[in-house]
């Protein structure tokens, strides 16, 4: 079922996916009695947009925190740009490179969008105290460089109308978007977002899936995301884990996984005589 | 002019005088309070024992002499030397950090994502050890405390406020001090709060948790670095107090005014502690003068301040230059 194309290629729209960037190896995720997540194998590979879809209580989420260091399993390995990655802290993790959003919003409401986008600089920002205290030479000029970026996300995200309004403020749509924003400002190796558009809607979801496309597309952004609407996943990705009650029922391409006999049962439920 | 309104005048300075010292306590609960949502009733004792660690550094005390003498039966009390003001000052500021890693290691990173009011349980836990653990390192006799700052009267303002009002105000110049240096601490505190880039980890390990996490910042090293910053304000208002009034155990008390001062100012001002330290200084020094002493038999610079405190929270919850609380529905 895995998709083998061994080599780099290039999709029809013309974008290239290179070759695997990460990949997890029989990850096995247990919280007390209760397996989350079942011996599960995938990778995801440079360039690409990868989705993990499922029902409710799949273990999507809990997918997504292994990968961003949240939980640690308690089997299988986490091979990361062809090393094998020791348990980490979700700090560590993000310092080397791999950015998240969170299904429930977690963005730092008291300060303003630009500083909540600032801070998805932190990593890049390595000018010592006495520098940064006299704001000369490496601090001013790491400065003027994180900003620069960080404007070209607020421009490509098209948020420069609310810069300087408290997060706190903005309504729900806007947020997942500053979200998204500060996560693109560390320009991370790998985008991983969960339910980026969960509770939005029509308008609003089409705006995020676009964003996420052109997001892909102009920066090569290598995107993995969980969903639950299978329609959306279906349009914007390149290949489709499908999990059920932590295991691994299907994973290729949107058609593949959409004419798989498991996932169409998990989906539409099956009889049991 | 008449003489009452001169005195009210030199009531009014002194007022502003002592304001400085409440905000400098109340700078350190608002660093702490903005990094973690703690309200850390140690404060006060931090800058006690900031005091006690200084003194006994600069006389060259054995630490825990009266322990070592117990057991051992030795009559161990100095090492006899006397350490410069500013190396003992130094070294004090050492011992400040070591107690902030100890502290993060041993207590708040185990209370990570615990309710506010564990965590303030845990403040006073721990006001109440280190009372009893500076007591115990370094004896409970009152020290005298001299770093070399100037004190006494101030002849220049005595001198000009006599040529004009015919009457010397008494300023010390201890206060005078005090005010530049606390000024100086709040320029440096929020410049380094809002630009740089500790400063804005540190605003953000205070707003989440998960989302500090997720952009790359570790808690722990953000928590240690406030501890430290707040070990280094208790340790500049302990000298202040200190200086003026001895180092004694009732300086953990005057961690109490600051809680008036931050209902005023803000939990997470920094501006916010000096304007509240300000008013309550003033406030108590000129209510005592003008309404207290004369009507109401004295004594009203003990309530005083958290009767204001109270009005303030009645009317304006979040303090003068508190964040607004932004509340979507």
């Amino acid at each position: 079922m895995n998709d083998m194309t061994p080599e780099d290629y290039t999709t029809a729209d013309g974008r290239k996916i290179g070759g695997v960037v990460m990949e997890m190896k029989n990850i096995t995720l247990r919280f007390g009695g209760v397996v989350a997540i079942k011996d599960i194998s995938f990778d995801i590979r440079q360039g690409e947009i990868r989705a993990i879809i499922g029902p409710n209580g799949a273990g999507k989420s809990s997918m997504l925190n292994v990968i961003s260091g949240f939980y640690n399993p308690q089997e299988g390995e986490v091979w990361y740009k062809g090393t094998r990655r020791p348990p980490m802290k979700p700090f560590q993790v993000a310092q080397q490179g791999i950015a998240r959003t969170f299904q429930n919003i977690a963005l730092f409401e008291g300060m303003t969008v630009l500083d909540n986008v600032m801070t998805g600089r932190i990593r890049e920002m390595k000018a010592g105290l006495f520098s940064q205290a006299i704001w000369k030479g490496k601090a001013e000029r790491e400065e003027v460089e994180n900003r620069a970026v960080v404007e070209k996300v607020i421009d490509f995200l098209e948020i420069q109308h609310i810069r300087k309004t408290p997060v706190g403020r903005l309504p729900y749509g806007l947020k997942k978007r500053v979200e998204l924003a500060r996560a693109l400002a560390a320009e991370p190796s790998i985008l991983l977002l969960d339910e980026p558009m969960a509770g939005m809607n029509v308008e609003e979801k089409e705006d995020m899936s676009r964003f996420i496309l052109d997001v892909n597309d102009e920066f090569g952004t290598t995107i993995a995301l969980i969903e639950h609407d299978m329609g959306v996943v279906m349009d914007l990705s390149d290949r489709v884990v499908v999990m059920d009650y932590g295991k691994k029922i299907g994973d290729g391409t949107p058609d593949e996984v959409r004419n798989n006999q498991a996932v169409i049962d998990a989906y539409l439920g099956v009889a049991h005589d | 002019m008449p003489e009452q309104l001169i005195w009210g005048m030199e009531v009014f300075l002194n007022g502003l005088m002592s304001g400085v010292l409440y905000a400098l306590v109340a700078l350190g609960f608002v660093l702490i309070f903005k990094a973690s949502g703690i309200f850390n009733y140690a404060q006060g004792v931090m800058a006690l024992f900031a005091a006690l660690t200084l003194v006994g550094i600069m006389e060259g005390q054995v630490p825990f002499s009266h322990l070592i003498n117990a057991i051992f039966g030795t009559e161990v009390h100095h090492f006899g030397w006397h350490v410069p003001a500013l190396l003992a000052i130094l070294l004090t500021m050492v011992v400040m950090v070591a107690m902030a890693w100890v502290v993060n290691q041993l207590i708040f990173r185990h209370l990570v994502n615990q309710e506010p009011i564990i965590l303030f349980m845990a403040t006073i836990g721990l006001a109440y050890f280190l009372e009893g653990f500076g007591d115990m390192m370094w004896g409970s006799d009152i020290k005298k405390l001299d770093v070399g700052l100037p004190q006494g009267l101030n002849p220049f303002i005595d001198e000009v406020t006599y040529n004009i009002f015919g009457y010397g105000f008494f300023i010390d110049n201890l206060d005078i001090v005090a005010t530049v240096v606390a000024a100086l601490l709040v320029v440096v505190l929020v410049i380094f709060a809002q630009y740089s880039k500790q400063g804005r980890a540190m605003r953000a390990v205070a707003d989440d948790h998960q989302a500090a996490l997720s952009v790359g910042i570790s808690l722990n090293f953000i928590w240690v670095m406030v501890w430290s910053l707040a070990g280094f304000v208790a340790l500049v208002a302990g000298i202040m107090w200190g200086t003026k009034s001895g180092v004694q155990f009732s300086l953990s008390l005057i961690a109490l005014k600051a809680l008036p001062v931050l209902m005023l100012g803000g939990f997470t001002s920094i501006p916010g502690a000096i304007v509240g330290g300000l008013i309550i200084g003033v406030g108590e020094k000129v209510f005592e003068f003008a309404i207290g002493a004369p009507y109401l038999g004295g004594a009203t610079e003990i309530w005083f301040a958290y009767v204001l405190a109270l009005i303030f929270l009645v009317f304006r919850p979040q303090g003068l230059f508190g964040e607004k609380i932004i509340e979507r529905v």
